[in-house]
Formats: structure tokens, sequence, C-alpha cells
């Protein structure tokens, strides 16, 4: 089957499938609108849901090497639920947060998880950002049958009945991004760098498949620098010599800011050099510099400089809360759509209850999402599009090619 | 060879050297304050990397002071000798409050200072925020110089091997041509002697220990031009640090910088030939298996004990 007619199949039996969802759904929710709303009926399972309140729980790394990138998650996370507060609550109970901190520490999102989930009993919980984070938290609310969203794009290879992934999984970042490059830039050779841990590793060895076996192109190189590691010297000379056509990186953290400035040092900037990467967010800029940056490209499914309605009015409130020098990356927004799709899931469900609740979710769509229409999946993840940016020096980004809607594909056949 | 042109071989051999060189004076930089204090006064100090960080952090507030008075081009200099005093002051006090009642504790000195560490993290973190920052570099300091076409030799990569040169020299001076050095080196030899001829070994501890730090506060400022500077920035510099001290045998600055040359090298060299993770597991490798053989280090100092 051809790449467009595969697309083509799969939209059509997505939008199949979400209709059935949804029609099969809103029988029952006509029922649920009209059933109590009363604590007694609306929470079967002993959460922590008064007549008034309804607590959650957010966890993330407040502290810690990770601090850099949760932060923006926490701080759309609440800014999500003040304006669901805002307008009312949920069920008419108002949103009561209790925040824990990850620390950047694997087993503490075990044990705090516990904590939300076991003695404050929390009818949900925005959270995680690491893969390692999430795998940790994951034995936990599966064992205590709990709920979280997790906002972070990831190397998929998961698909839990107690988590909503509200980021892409690997296939959905990388497949269409380097369709374009491949397209847009006639690209043959591509070079392949990464930080060593699962999430480059797994995406790399898609992106290698998929350069390898549809788009006809070859690896040149592939590499992986240990995490923090701020020499890049002897990589960049190796990528003088192979000249690729496509640099292809996953750099994360410290070792991303130094990655950038030397590749810029060495002489490899836009002008000589086409480079496509899937780390860098508006949050990463901030440290790389734009200057740095300019020119290169990122894939991901959401930019700050997005041109819609709801986009803006998300970006200027976002601005009013945490201070208008705050800017937004892709996982940020992602994190914000945690909280809307809990709202709309208990509303659906007419209950707090985890069964309930991760039961009426799947098939809803979300129209009023800041990156735009997102419908979530039967598989837990969302449907989302591709935008490839291209950077400017001031640290924003021109969306250069929007894909088509993309299906979350989590255990991609002929990709592991 | 290889189907690569000898010009392209060339090429990359003059900006493969190059780098090692680079990375040759970034290790220096971050070693040579630890390897001052530890070396000197045997005081393990965990909190190495957070001095550096608070320089970085100094480097980038005037950074941001340049930027606002338009300045940019003129203030780097400045900077560094600002990350300098800072860290020093800031090393002076915590001497006085914190290491000079733990000399006779090693084990708690690295407690202490370890703490320290935690303690400054979370001061800057309070204080700058949990993303990380970045200097505006001054527009000679970016770019890169090219001697031929196909030769890219990155400026910071040159400004801060000379930054390593002068540093280097300096305390190289301090220690061999100066009174202070000579105190600070009798003091090593024998504590008890040097306080019966008159000198004063708990001042000299202290400069010591402040003047270690002063240059991890360079050694920050340096860094600013090649990555970014955050919380924890200092956390991932202390385990290179330690290594190039240890492997350079704990009590002399030589040693230090031949450790450094060494480590540099094989690791910029290997790095090329392998991949990246692999370059530097085949140097730690390496380190391990002479530190058996010469569990003192390259250059141990001959002291009677």
């Amino acid at each position: 089957m051809s790449k467009t007619s595969r697309r083509n199949f799969i939209k059509t039996a997505g939008a199949l499938l979400g209709a059935s969802l949804v029609m099969g759904l809103s029988s029952g929710m006509n029922s649920a609108l009209a059933a109590d709303t009363s604590t007694a009926a609306v929470n079967k399972t002993k959460l922590a849901v008064t007549d008034k309140t309804v607590k959650v729980g957010i966890l993330h790394s407040a502290t810690g090497t990770m601090a850099i990138s949760e932060t923006g998650s926490i701080q759309a996370e609440k800014l999500a639920i003040a304006q669901i507060n805002a307008m009312g609550g949920i069920l008419g109970r108002k949103i009561e947060v209790i925040q824990e901190d990850g620390a950047s520490d694997w087993p503490t999102f075990a044990e705090k998880s516990r904590k939300l989930l076991v003695s404050d009993k929390v009818a949900t919980v925005f959270g995680c950002w690491t893969s390692a984070s999430r795998k940790a938290a994951l034995p936990v609310f599966e064992k205590e049958n709990g709920l979280l969203f997790y906002p972070t794009f990831y190397e998929g290879l998961e698909q839990s009945k107690n988590v909503f992934y509200t980021g892409q999984e690997a296939t959905q970042q990388i497949l269409a991004g380097l369709d374009w490059i491949a397209k847009e830039k006639k690209a043959k050779t591509y070079y392949l760098i990464g930080s060593d841990y699962i999430w480059p590793r797994t995406s790399m060895k898609i992106a290698r498949k998929h350069i390898e076996q549809h788009l006809g192109g070859t690896v040149v190189g592939e590499e992986y620098a240990a995490l923090g590691d701020t020499q890049f010297g002897s990589v960049i000379n190796k990528i003088k010599l192979k000249k690729p056509d496509v640099i292809y990186a996953a750099v994360v953290g410290g070792s991303n800011v130094a990655w950038f400035k030397q590749l810029n040092a060495a002489g490899l900037n836009s002008k000589k050099q086409t480079l496509l990467t899937i780390s860098v967010t508006e949050d990463e800029v901030l440290g790389i510099g734009g200057e740095n940056l300019e020119g290169f490209y990122s894939a991901m499914k959401y930019f700050q400089s997005l041109k819609n309605p709801n986009n803006e009015k998300f970006v200027a409130e976002f601005k009013k809360m945490w201070g208008p020098k705050s800017v937004i990356g892709d996982v940020t927004q992602a994190a914000y759509l945690g909280p809307w799709l809990w709202k709309a899931a208990v509303e659906r469900a007419g209950s707090f209850d985890v069964d309930k609740v991760a039961a009426a979710l799947p098939g809803y769509e979300l129209k009023t999402a800041p990156e735009g229409y997102v419908k979530v999946e039967k598989n837990h993840h969302l449907s989302s599009k591709l935008r490839v940016g291209k950077w400017r020096a001031d640290g924003q980004a021109d969306v250069v090619y929007e894909s088509d809607l993309i299906m979350p594909d989590p255990f991609p056949k002929g990709y592991q | 060879m290889f189907g690569y042109s000898m010009a392209e071989i060339g090429n990359i051999f003059v900006m493969q050297g190059f780098s090692g060189l680079s990375l040759f004076s970034v290790l220096l930089l971050m070693a040579l304050g630890l390897a001052i204090i530890f070396g000197q006064m045997g005081v393990i100090n965990m909190a190495h990397g957070e001095f550096m960080a608070l320089g970085a952090y100094t480097t980038v507030l005037f950074s941001q002071l340049a930027v606002a008075f338009d300045l940019v081009n003129y203030y780097f200099v400045f900077a560094i000798i600002a990350a300098f005093i800072v860290a020093f002051v800031i090393g002076y006090l915590v001497e006085f409050g914190l290491i000079r009642h733990l000399y006779k504790r090693p084990l708690d000195t690295l407690l202490a200072t370890w703490g320290l560490s935690l303690v400054m993290q979370q001061i800057f973190r309070s204080t700058f925020g949990a993303k990380e920052v970045s200097a505006e570099l001054p527009a000679w300091l970016l770019g890169s110089f090219k001697p031929t076409e196909d030769i890219d030799i990155p400026i910071n990569g040159v400004f801060v091997m000379g930054l390593a040169v002068v540093v280097t020299v300096g305390v190289l001076l301090f220690m061999f041509r100066s009174n202070w050095g000579l105190r600070v080196r009798a003091t090593v030899q024998n504590r008890v002697m040097a306080g019966a001829v008159g000198i004063n070994t708990k001042k000299v501890d202290r400069v010591t220990f402040a003047l270690g730090c002063g240059i991890a506060g360079v050694a920050g400022a340096a860094f600013t031009t090649i990555a970014s500077t955050g919380p924890t920035t200092g956390s991932l510099y202390i385990v290179d640090s330690f290594m190039v001290v240890v492997f350079g045998g704990a009590a002399s600055v030589l040693g230090t910088i031949a450790s450094a040359f060494g480590i540099a090298q094989a690791q910029s060299i290997l790095q090329f030939f392998l991949t990246s993770s692999m370059g530097k597991v085949a140097t730690l490798m390496t380190i391990v298996v002479i530190l058996m053989m010469k569990p003192e280090g390259l250059f141990a100092a001959k002291l009677r004990k």
C-alpha cells in the first residue's frame, strides 16, 4: 500500500471508529446528564470528592535537574485548573490541587504517586515527564487503579488503561517530519545524534528504519552522547567529514545547549547544514539562544507561534498568569490538555470513578486545544498533527509544514 | 584513504587536534581549583562544581546588565574578574564558617561540602529559577576563525584555551614565585614547623581554599561560552574534575596539567574513531587500569610521611 493511501486508510478507519464511539457514548451520556450529581452517585470508589470540591494531584519535578523542563508543565496544568474552576469546576465541584515534587528522582515519583492515590485519594494525577519517571510510577497507578495524564512526547511501546498520553508517541513525531525533510530538501544521507537513553535510542531506531526502508536514504552515522556531556568537538568533526544532507538530532538537557553552540562555533550553521531536531521546543531555545538555532528545524505538534484563536487566547492567559517573559513549548501545551480532557471525561461519565472516566474518554474530540483539533483514541493516545517549525533568532518558530491528523501507533509494526 | 581526499583528512586532523586541545583546556580549568584545595589542604571539596556555577551565574548577571546598558562587547573580561572575586569571597566565608572546623575529619568535610553543594544548588534554583540560562556573548566570541576555506576553529574554544593558559601560569607563579606560595608550600610540607617559624597557617588555609574557589569561578565564567548554566550544572563537572585530579596525582599542579592533557587527547581521539559514549567508556577504562597500577596517580608528590 502506498504511503498516501495508507494514511487515508488510517484516517478513514480512525474517523469511523471515532464516530461509532461517539454515538455509543452519547446515548449513555444523555442518561448521565439526567442522573443526579450527588457525591454518593459520582464517587463510588471513596475518592477525595465532597459536595463542593474534588482533589487532584500534580506530580512533577519542581527541584532537581528535570525542574528545567517540568516547570512549564506544572504552570500549564495550574492554568487549566484555574480556568476550569473559574467556569464553575467539574460537576459543580471546584478542583483542589495537591502538588507533590518528584524531585527528578524516579523512585520518588513512585512513592509520591502512592501517597497521592492511597492517602490523598485524588481523583486523577497530572504528572511525570521523563519516561523513567513514568515507568517508575506506572505500577503504582495500575495497582491502586489511579488515573494519570502524561504530557511528554515519548518513545511509545506502552499503553495502560490507567494512563492517557497527551503528547505524541514516537511515530507521530518522527515519520511525517522525515517525510517532509526528504521531500523538501531532497535529502539522501542522514546523520543521527541523540543523548544516550531510552527515548533518543528508540526514536533513532524508528528514524533509521524509516529512512532506510521508506525514504530510500542512508544513515551515514549514528551517535549517542552521555547525558550531560558538553563536548561535541569530535562528533562535529566526524559530521564535517561525512557531510550528511541532514543532521537528525535528539540531544537533551544541558548537552543540547552545548551541542548547538559548538555546532555554530564550528561553522555548521543553517546556511551550510540542514538540521531537523525532535528535542528543541521554545523552552530549550531559551537556554540555547535563538542565534544558535536560526534556520534549523524542529518537528513538534505545537509551536507557540501557531496562528489560531484557541492558541492566541491560551498564550495570552499563560503570560498573564506566569509573566510576559514565559514561553510555551510543545510539552507545556500537551500538559495544558490534561485537565480539560479529564473534565470532559468526568462529565461524559457523570462520575469521578476512575474506571468510568477512563472508559468515557476515548473517542472524545477536543476542539479548543491550542494546537487545534485533537481526538482521544482507543489506545489512550491522541490523534494530532505534526508541524515543522523553522527557528527564528528571536526564539520563536515559523511553522513551515503541517501534516494531516496522524493516528497514534504506540506499537508500530516494522519499526521495532 | 577511506574515500576521502588528502586535503579533507588534513583539515580534519587540524580541527581534531584543536578539539583535543580545547577539551584539555576545559578539563584543566575545571580541575585546577580542585587540585589546589585537595592537593594543598587534603580537603575534598564536593561543592567545587557549585563554585563554577556561581562564577557562571555571575557572568550571566553581568551579561544581563551589559545588555541593559548596551555594553555587550566589553563586559566579558570584567565578568571573569567579578566571577573570581565573588567565588573567592564566598569560598573565604565557607572556609571560615564550615571547613576550618573539620580539618581533622576528612570524611566529614566530604559530607559537609556535599551538603553545601545541595544548599547552593537550591539557592541558585530559588534565585535564578529552575530553567537554564545563557549569557549573551559578545560578537567577538562567536563564530569561527577560518585559516582556509575548510578549516573552522571555534573562537570560543580559542578563548577558553587562552584563559586556561593565563590561569595556569598565574597559579604556577603564585605557588612557586610568590611569598604567599612559599607559605602555602611550607604549610603543606610541615604544618607544625611552618607555624613555629611564624607562618599563620590558618590564614594560609583560608586563602588557599578561597583561591581554589575563585579559580572555579573563573572556570564557570569561561564555560558560559560553551554551555548553558542551570542550578545543577556544577554536578555535571564535578566527576570530570575529580577524575583529572586523582589521575594526575592529588598533590601536584603539574600532574593535573599532564593528566588533563592525557585524558582530553585520549577522549577526543577515541570519540572520533569510536562513538561518543564508547570513547568515554574506553577513556575511563584506561584510567581505571592505570590507577590500579599507579594508585597514587601519575605524578605523586614525594612527601615524607
